[in-house]
């Protein structure tokens, strides 16, 4: 089901209509607020959700699943790097998560390709991908396994 | 210039009982305003709506000293300092528009009530005030208009492009600017002045179909967040934040064990306009 906006919330700061991928939030023309003008076309993706400073968009949860008394909300806190989430349940249960979205502060890991120098012919030639991770080091000859990079599956966290 | 009471000058040939008359219509119409406009969309009804649910959702209940807090941190950071706004140049425009108006209608009232005529000379300082009022509100309103409204800003719309919106600030922005431009001309009687009135009868007298009300129902709204952030019902959102130690220490957090606790800003670091 579509995003909707509470209009007490909401202060027409345009960062819902700069991100939703389908170009569906717009801006109210008597009121100035931001509205989906074409639920849809709303593919829940939650990008304007996560994006609005205010808090003031959500989104209803189809029927089936999420039947009415219930709520589904997140927050994006983008300087602690993480995003919580409390989903409440019709009959009263409630729960919270709360979990990464970056593991180094914005702006910092980005590769800077200006200064990378040009592939040669082998590396065009390679299957191998730019960037390809690291740890795989199909070039050092041997696969790495998770035993022998001293890894463990988690239980809880990986599985 | 800045130093002449433009309605002292105004006297000469209306009198001042009329020009007392039109501000308190103009209080009257305001007031009058604002009351259709919370009886017309419900927001009264919506707000004390609010405020029974979350009573009666067994939220934690706020005592009066902490409600006077709220309030007062409310009038603090979201009133006096437009602390809503995110975005710096929002922030900015509207506190010179706010508070030019505050400081451009207070000097209207008191030039107008107690200095209406040539025989009581007017202090300086109110006069000024009705200046620098009246240039800081300019300043702001017409920043916002040109360069930060959001239908230019994030919709990529044409500056000029008018719409119902646009109702409230551009009848403020032209009833000061042909008060300011009235004032420069010498204060008469002519086509200025008719289009001065006429602009602040557009101002006072559109309240129901306008913005102008948000000066009353944005502060009840962000008082109404502020305590539903108090009473943890806050709108249903999560609480679990980082600052937490314990949340620091859940599986899921591992990742950002030895981050920095300020990330910097992701995609706030840009204003809206990738339209």
């Amino acid at each position: 089901m579509p995003t909707f906006v509470y209009m007490t919330r909401c202060d027409g700061c345009g960062h819902c209509v700069d991100i939703c991928p389908s170009d569906i939030m717009h801006i109210d023309k008597t009121y100035r607020r931001a509205y989906n003008i074409e639920p849809n076309m709303c593919w829940e993706c939650y990008s304007c959700v996560k994006a609005c400073p205010q808090n003031a968009i959500d989104v209803r949860g189809y029927a089936d699943f999420a039947p009415l008394g219930h709520s589904v909300r997140v927050q994006r806190d983008e300087q602690k790097g993480t995003i919580a989430w409390k989903i409440k349940f019709r009959n009263g249960t409630e729960k919270n998560f709360l979990s990464p979205i970056t593991t180094k502060p914005w702006g910092t890991a980005i590769p800077k390709l200006a200064e990378v120098p040009a592939p040669s012919k082998e590396m065009r030639d390679s299957e191998l991908l730019y960037n390809e991770p690291k740890y795989i080091r199909l070039d050092d000859g041997g696969l790495h396994t998770l035993k022998s990079n001293g890894l463990k599956m988690k239980q809880g966290v990986y599985y | 210039m800045f130093t002449v009471n433009p309605f002292a000058v105004l006297s000469a040939s209306v009198s001042p009982a009329v020009m007392q008359g039109f501000l308190i219509a103009m209080i009257v119409l305001v007031a009058a305003g604002t009351l259709f406009d919370v009886v017309h969309k419900g927001s009264a009804r919506y707000f004390f709506e609010a405020w029974r649910k979350s009573k009666g959702s067994g939220a934690k209940q706020v005592g009066s000293a902490e409600l006077v807090a709220i309030a007062v941190q409310t009038g603090l950071v979201d009133i006096l300092t437009s602390g809503e706004f995110c975005n710096l140049r929002r922030r900015l425009a509207h506190l010179l528009t706010m508070y030019g108006f505050v400081f451009h209608a207070l000097a209207t009232l008191v030039l107008v009530f107690a200095y209406a005529t040539p025989a009581q000379p007017t202090p300086v300082l109110w006069t000024l005030l009705w200046w620098l009022g009246g240039l800081m509100l300019l300043a702001g309103g017409y920043w916002f208009w040109f360069f930060i409204r959001v239908d230019v800003a994030a919709e990529g719309g044409s500056p000029l492009r008018v719409m119902h919106a646009d109702l409230f600030i551009l009848s403020l922005l032209a009833s000061v600017t042909l008060g300011l431009v009235w004032a420069l001309a010498g204060a008469g009687t002519g086509f200025l002045f008719v289009l001065y009135v006429l602009a602040t009868l557009v101002l006072f007298g559109s309240v129901p179909w306008s913005k102008f009300a948000h000066m009353f129902f944005k502060p009840a709204a962000a008082f109404e967040k502020r305590v539903s952030k108090a009473t943890g019902v806050a709108d249903n959102l999560p609480t679990l934040t980082r600052d937490d130690p314990a949340q620091r220490e859940r599986h899921s957090m591992e990742l950002l064990k030895d981050a920095p606790m300020d990330m910097g800003l992701g995609i706030k670091r840009e204003a809206p306009r990738h339209y």
